[in-house]
């Protein structure tokens, strides 16, 4: 249980959240704008679980709303070219890895400190896509939207899709070596070297990982309207590095786990609606979020005193 | 000593929680003596060296300085009254140059007052000079080895006008050069009536500096004694409460097929110049030499870390390319590394985790974790090598330091290897669980493992080897036979033999 604390924490927050919510605005619990306010929110949980993944490894990539940009505008430009959606989603997928790729590349190859990469990576693609397409919309072909089907087929599907990305590499980080390695090389890197893992592989893996995330989370985002904004990523990176950190997850690497990112996310994301229907004013959502994540970076810390 | 004490501990009572650190301590220390501190890990030390410094506040107890009763040390006052602690690892800023390190600890904590360079200047190089530096104000503390940063500690301590000095382990990193160094500053200290507190592990640096000798035990001391009325073997008793059975247990060694065979080893990287050993199954070849050497670099070498340039590795006769650790571990090759608060254990990882972390193959053949068997992996080791922990999901970060020694070797123990390379295997633990640590070694070694063990102390050494190779400037010397004396080791280690021969 003790392991867990800071998990639990975050899905108490939670539940008290909502528990207020349903005592002075139940309507915040209607099933179709509950739905789709998740549905809004499942491509950034698919990117924070590979933003976490990256975080425990104790690297960052702040340029994953630009590598969002990048990969939507093409899965866009793909569609309309007449692509089948399966075409489009294992293109876009692709185009993630290689971004990611190149990141990895950078930071694992090089040695280049991660946060610097990515804020040159971060500014280039923002810049070459504005440069290519000088801020133009991409209208999708009909049967784009919802995947072809009616919009609570296509919610179900996507939410289906991001649980299952939660499920599969949660089970991963847990169940399978690599996982393990992950945590290891977070932790200490040069022990984990000297226990014969490869830490530049771990390190390049989780960044092409998260590139992949971001790819196929920028299909998801996509196919829920019939255009394509060139800006749609536009502070992406913020908001998965505030969930992941939210949900526990140890910026200086070595802890944490996917289900307090999901808990993370899930908090932040009702924030928004909740301010709504509390009647308090839009000024104060961003103050808000910012106060949990002060919030939770400071139980972090508090933490990490408690156990020197 | 009928002198009043210039510091004294009376009934000092301190505890974490439910752990009660310090359990009514008494200690005085006089001006112009060295008093030693002993104590096995656990025992106290640390927190009564932080209850002097001001760092911690004690629970009850009275501390006087100089016979005035003192209701509380904090780190401000403790400069006050000229307290200095020269710890394990020097507390220096790494960028800034000696003369503004020295700055920074003796000039008055005002922020805006001007600097005043040519003072600064004179008192580093007057400093410098008094505590027989080679080296230069200007140098920046980054490039000072690890006992030129400890001098600039000392001189911090002298420009304080200390006192009362705590030196806490500060030979754990020197060579003997250096230590004959140190020992002489310290009784420069004497001789100019500052009362030295004095944190050894080693029993013969204690014999050979202190005037008196304070043990603690469970966080309560034991007894005040004057060293020359002490015995080594007493003094161990003491400190662990009970007869240890002798700390080096006799070998069983009798000979066996060679294991590993190293012919001509080269590494520039590592300095390794033409290093050819053999070492039989069965056998511990000890590595002794000084600091530098090249023992570290050999063993990273033979594991892979920093790979041979030329030369030939032979395991069980085969001849191995020796690219990365991974090779090395496939070959049977296993190296605990020194320094293991920093790379031995992954600190925050669960001990399970830890044991099973190199053999991953043997464990997790498909690279799918089985919780079962780890747990009974973990339960192995944890008996067998007698890791004391709250359990085998503990992190591994809160063992001390003899156990999570004790969760580094049985990790490389976990892969079956043939050949098991130790660097420093007992520095920095109590003397109870060194003990434990070389019957652990020798155990193994009966077994059929090739050991290697590199020590800078040299009574292991010489208790624990078949063979004693000695390194020196990347090239191993000599090889002596088992049961040398340490002079001999000495004279190779400094370069006596060469000398001897070209005479």
């Amino acid at each position: 249980m003790k392991r867990y604390a800071r998990e639990i924490s975050v899905l108490g927050v939670l539940l008290l959240l909502l528990c207020f919510l349903a005592w002075r605005a139940p309507d915040f619990f209607q099933a179709q704008p509950l739905r789709s306010l998740l549905t809004r929110e499942a491509p950034a949980l698919v990117v924070a679980c590979g933003m976490a993944l990256v975080i425990m490894t104790r690297q960052i990539d702040i340029s994953v709303g630009s590598q969002f940009s990048v990969c939507s505008v093409v899965a866009g430009l793909l569609a309309a070219e007449g692509f089948s959606i399966s075409v489009v989603t294992m293109l876009a997928v692709a185009l993630g890895s290689v971004l990611g790729a190149l990141n990895g590349f950078l930071v694992a190859a090089l040695g280049l400190p991660s946060i610097v990469v990515t804020l040159g990576t971060l500014v280039a693609l923002r810049q070459g896509l504005n440069l290519v397409r000088q801020g133009e919309f991409v209208n999708l072909p009909d049967q784009f939207q919802w995947l072809g089907q009616s919009q609570g087929w296509g919610q179900n599907a996507l939410l289906a899709v991001a649980v299952l990305v939660v499920v599969t590499l949660s089970w991963t980080l847990r169940h399978v070596a690599v996982g393990r390695y992950v945590y290891a090389v977070g932790s200490d890197g040069e022990a984990a070297r000297l226990s014969g893992i490869r830490p530049k592989r771990v390190t390049f893996g989780v960044f092409v990982l998260l590139g992949a995330l971001t790819g196929l989370a920028a299909v998801m985002n996509v196919v829920q309207s019939p255009q394509v904004q060139p800006l749609s990523g536009l502070g992406l990176e913020l908001k998965v590095i505030a969930a992941a950190v939210v949900g526990g997850v140890a910026i200086s690497g070595g802890r944490g786990n996917l289900w307090g990112v999901f808990f993370g996310l899930l908090l932040l994301a009702c924030v928004s609606p909740a301010m709504i229907h509390l009647r308090i004013e839009a000024y104060w959502e961003k103050a808000i979020q910012g106060g949990i994540i002060l919030l939770a970076v400071a139980a972090e810390g508090l933490r990490g005193r408690n156990q020197a | 000593m009928s002198a009043v004490p210039i510091l004294a501990f009376r009934q000092i009572e301190k505890s974490f929680g439910a752990i009660r650190a310090l359990r009514g301590v008494n200690f005085e220390l006089q001006a112009g003596e060295v008093h030693a501190l002993l104590g096995e890990n656990g025992a106290g030390k640390s927190t009564l060296i932080k209850v002097a410094t001001g760092a911690h506040a004690p629970d009850a107890g009275t501390i006087e300085v100089a016979g005035e009763v003192v209701r509380r040390i904090d780190p401000l006052s403790a400069r006050k009254h000229g307290i200095a602690c020269i710890y394990q690892q020097p507390a220096l800023f790494p960028d800034l140059t000696v003369e503004e390190n020295l700055a920074l600890r003796l000039e008055p904590s005002s922020s805006w007052r001007r600097v005043d360079w040519s003072t600064r200047r004179q008192r580093a190089e007057t400093l410098l000079s008094r505590i027989g530096a080679h080296f230069g104000p200007d140098r920046e503390v980054r490039t000072l080895s690890m006992p030129e940063q400890q001098l600039v500690e000392i001189a911090c301590a002298l420009g304080a006008g200390a006192r009362i000095v705590i030196m806490d382990e500060p030979t754990a990193s020197l060579t003997r050069q250096e230590q004959e160094r140190l020992f002489s500053l310290v009784r420069a200290l004497r001789a100019q009536s500052v009362g030295v507190i004095y944190i050894s592990h080693r029993l013969e640096e204690i014999f050979a500096l202190a005037d008196r000798v304070t043990v603690l035990r469970d966080g309560a001391s034991i007894g005040t004694h004057v060293v020359t009325s002490m015995s080594e073997s007493r003094l161990i008793e003491l400190m662990v409460g009970r007869e240890v059975a002798h700390l080096y247990p006799p070998t069983e060694f009798s000979g066996g097929a060679i294991r590993l065979d190293v012919r001509e080893l080269v590494c520039k990287a590592g300095g390794l110049k033409k290093v050819s050993f053999t070492v039989k199954a069965g056998e511990i070849l000890g590595l002794s030499g000084l600091v530098g050497a090249g023992r570290t670099e050999l063993a990273r070498t033979l594991f892979g870390i920093t790979p041979a340039d030329a030369g030939e590795i032979r395991v069980d006769g085969q001849l191995l390319s020796v690219r990365n650790p991974r090779v090395a571990v496939a070959a049977g090759i296993a190296y605990v590394p020194e320094d293991r608060r920093r790379h031995g254990v992954v600190l925050e990882m669960p001990v399970s985790h830890n044991l099973t972390l190199a053999a991953r193959r043997r464990y997790f053949p498909w690279g799918i974790l089985r919780p079962r068997v780890e747990r009974e992996a973990a339960g192995h080791f944890v008996e067998s090598l007698g890791i004391k922990t709250a359990g085998i999901g503990a992190p591994a970060g809160s063992l001390s330091g003899g156990n999570q020694q004790k969760v580094s070797l049985g990790r490389w123990l976990a892969t079956e290897p043939k050949i098991l390379i130790l660097d420093e295997p007992t520095q920095g633990v109590d003397v109870g669980a060194k003990g434990e640590l070389h019957r652990i070694i020798r155990r193994l070694a009966a077994k059929g493992l090739a050991v290697i063990l590199i020590s800078s102390d040299l009574p292991e050494i010489l208790g624990m080897s078949d063979r004693i190779g000695v390194m020196r400037e990347g090239r191993l010397v000599t090889v002596l036979p088992g049961g040398s004396s340490a002079a001999a080791v000495m004279a190779a280690a400094l370069g006596k033999t060469e000398e001897e021969k070209s005479a």
